[in-house]
């Protein structure tokens, strides 16, 4: 993929495998199965792009930026993160290196403390890196303080509010309380889980604003995931598409959206409502059956199999690789091969 | 209002006439629905749009009569049922009026069933409230629903758990139940606002279908214009607790009118169009719905605000073909005096 830009890649997933064990029994626990959450997958993001991940609930979206900013301790695979391996470096190399990677999360009202004021939440990254010795002697508490306010000024909110609690402002300030947190440490890749699907219509698109603006403006890489496909399609530069812990489709979004090529892909399209009524009751739409099987068990066949309108004997029983269709191209089905 | 546009032919089945629910709490009185007013006809989808807040699903509980009394109340405009002002009925009448006339699929799939019922004691109590049933009929009764929304296995999985079924499947059983008792009217709050895009398409078309298998009229609450583009006949678009904008779905995405229809349209990013730069927004935050002053509550927001805008409510104007918008911009100079 780094041929496609001239832009080195920042972050690597290889063959990332987070699996929660099942466990049974009440006084000797011992396994009894195991969620696979996100099962073997690999990709890379460039320095300055957006990636995008979309899927349905289930399907490991929020798992895999988890595992990549090492709160939870992937099962196999590795992310390199600018030459370190998160996964296998020493613990101070890691917490170093996780310096520059933040995270923004979906629900503004429960990934705030209620009782911190802005003033400490947005400190928090810095007081930590700080008191952990891993900042620079520079930064003193006067120094924390200005970045604050310049932070606070940055994402559209009023220093004056420096010393006020989150339940004093809306869904959409609170958001801007988070991305100044997440700007706080001046991270080089931002992990946005959701960030605007708890927000109204009219303030999700100043959020999406924002945060366009931050990544011209700081040149910052960004992992978006989002359940909205119009969302994603707005911010990012490549897509993947996931479906139970895989991903089955990864290209450039303007590619995907004009030519989805695996069926799932087709199906998420087409199933995505366009807020204009004439080309809304002209479509076409494919209606998919049924539910998103349990990711308790393992495949040995195509993930999406049992819900796939297209499906073949062959993908029963053969996991379709990830094949290059052209160069800003992957799918992952039997179809194109 | 809408009685010039519409036809005859079609029954007028509920009116909702000035409408207002306020509910007193300790920093004053809240106007969550100010004087609203629309008709459903026989076999229609209306759409009631808006941003949280905006007091859509103050009017469908209003309409129901589900308004915790106090801190809510109702004080003032008429709910014509056929006829028949709901707000006026005694509580046994309204009883028979929900479920049997009238019911409601509720956003949350999770939190609108019974943890610790099975599906079927769930399903066989709703029926038998409302018909003369016996518990072998009514169990019969749910099956057959199960079934025509589509939950393959109804026979066995009716004596399942709600844990056991998954988001999409609730919302199924929960609009088996609510259409088990073929009410005229399905009012569904948000009803695929939990659900992922495949279930959400899945849900909108069985929605779809059994209306128009049922004739039964449904009033759609979202804040997602895709879906109202694409269910809806009739979209009526509330801010603050007024209804600005009224139209058919057609002329309302051809020609938003209101300022805030319009910006809300050109904020949702879309699939089918190219884009470049930014997306529309509209800057500021809706208002605080407490002792709002009489002016148009979206002033503050409105790139075309001016100066009478700030001072006294717009009337509503009708543009010709249903399409009511309540703003300034549209009342020319002789009006201006006459208000």
């Amino acid at each position: 993929m780094s041929k496609t830009t001239e832009k080195r890649p920042l972050l690597e997933v290889v063959d990332l495998k987070q699996h929660f064990p099942i466990e049974s029994g009440f006084i000797i626990r011992r396994q009894i199965g195991a969620v696979r959450a996100v099962d073997g997958i690999s990709f890379t993001v460039n320095e300055g792009e957006t990636l995008g991940i979309v899927g349905e609930s289930g399907c490991g979206k929020s798992t895999t930026v988890r595992s990549i900013a090492q709160l939870y301790k992937p099962t196999s695979g590795s992310v390199i993160f600018d030459g370190i391996d998160l996964v296998n470096a020493p613990r101070e190399q890691m917490l170093d290196a996780r310096k520059n990677i933040q995270m923004i999360f979906q629900d503004p009202y429960a990934s705030l403390d209620p009782r911190m004021t802005v003033r400490t939440i947005i400190a928090e990254p810095l007081e930590i890196y700080r008191t952990r010795g891993m900042l620079d002697p520079s930064v003193t508490k006067d120094v924390i303080e200005r970045r604050v306010e310049e932070l606070m000024e940055r994402v559209g909110l009023n220093k004056a509010f420096k010393n006020r609690y989150p339940h004093e402002f809306s869904g959409g300030q609170r958001q801007r309380i988070g991305i100044a947190r997440a700007l706080a440490l001046n991270p080089k890749i931002i992990l946005a889980d959701e960030p605007v699907s708890a927000l109204d219509v009219s303030i999700q698109s100043q959020i999406l604003n924002l945060l366009h603006d931050l990544q011209k403006e700081l040149g910052l890489t960004y992992v978006f995931i989002a359940h909205d496909l119009a969302v994603i399609e707005y911010i990012s530069t490549r897509v993947a598409v996931m479906y139970l812990g895989k991903i089955m489709e990864l290209s450039r979004s303007s590619d995907l959206y004009k030519n989805p090529l695996h069926p799932y892909t087709k199906a998420l399209l087409s199933a995505a409502p366009i807020p204009d009524p004439v080309i809304e009751r002209k479509r076409q739409r494919i209606i998919l059956t049924g539910d998103v099987p349990s990711p308790n068990k393992e495949r040995f066949g195509c993930y999406f199999y049992d819900r796939c309108p297209y499906k073949m004997e062959k993908c029963k029983t053969n996991i379709p690789p990830m094949k290059r269709i052209d160069e800003n191209h992957e799918v992952a089905c039997w179809l194109y091969e | 209002m809408t009685n010039a546009t519409s036809p005859d032919t079609y029954k007028r089945l509920l009116e909702v006439k000035g409408l207002q629910t306020y509910f007193k709490t300790d920093a004053g009185i809240v106007k969550a629905v100010d004087g609203i007013s629309f008709t459903l006809n026989k076999g229609e989808t209306l759409g009631i749009v808006g941003e949280s807040g905006s007091g859509k699903s103050v009017t469908n509980l209003s309409i129901m009569r589900l308004i915790p009394s106090p801190p809510g109340k109702i004080v003032g405009g008429e709910v014509l049922f056929e006829g028949k002002d709901i707000l006026k009925l005694s509580e046994s009448e309204l009883r028979h009026l929900r479920g049997n006339d009238i019911s409601m699929i509720f956003q949350d799939p999770m939190t609108s069933l019974n943890p610790f019922l099975r599906i079927s004691t769930q399903m066989i109590e709703t029926i038998r409230l409302h018909k003369t049933m016996s518990r072998k009929e009514a169990l019969a009764k749910s099956i057959e629903m199960l079934k025509l929304v589509g939950i393959p296995a109804a026979e066995e999985r009716i004596h399942s758990y709600p844990h056991q079924f998954s988001g999409g499947m609730r919302q199924r059983v929960m609009i088996a139940m609510a259409l088990s008792c073929e009410a005229k009217i399905l009012i569904a709050d948000e009803p695929t606002t939990a659900l992922d895009v495949t279930i959400q398409a899945q849900i909108l078309e069985l929605i779809q279908e059994l209306s128009k298998k049922l004739d039964t009229a449904v009033i759609l609450i979202t804040h997602d214009l895709g879906v109202v583009a694409g269910m809806c006949d009739t979209v009526c678009v509330m801010y603050a607790g007024k209804i600005v904008e009224k139209a058919k779905t057609d002329d309302l995405y051809a020609k938003p009118s209101h300022p805030y229809t319009f910006g809300l349209i050109q904020s949702v990013p879309r699939l089918d169009k190219a884009h470049d730069g930014k997306l529309f927004s509209i800057e500021g935050q809706p208002p605080n719905v407490i002792d709002l002053p009489p002016c148009c509550p979206f002033h503050p927001r409105c790139h075309k605000a001016m100066d009478i805008c700030r001072t006294k409510y717009p009337p509503t104007k009708d543009l010709g073909n249903g399409h009511e918008v309540s703003c300034w911009l549209f009342i020319d100079e002789k009006e201006h005096s006459h208000e």
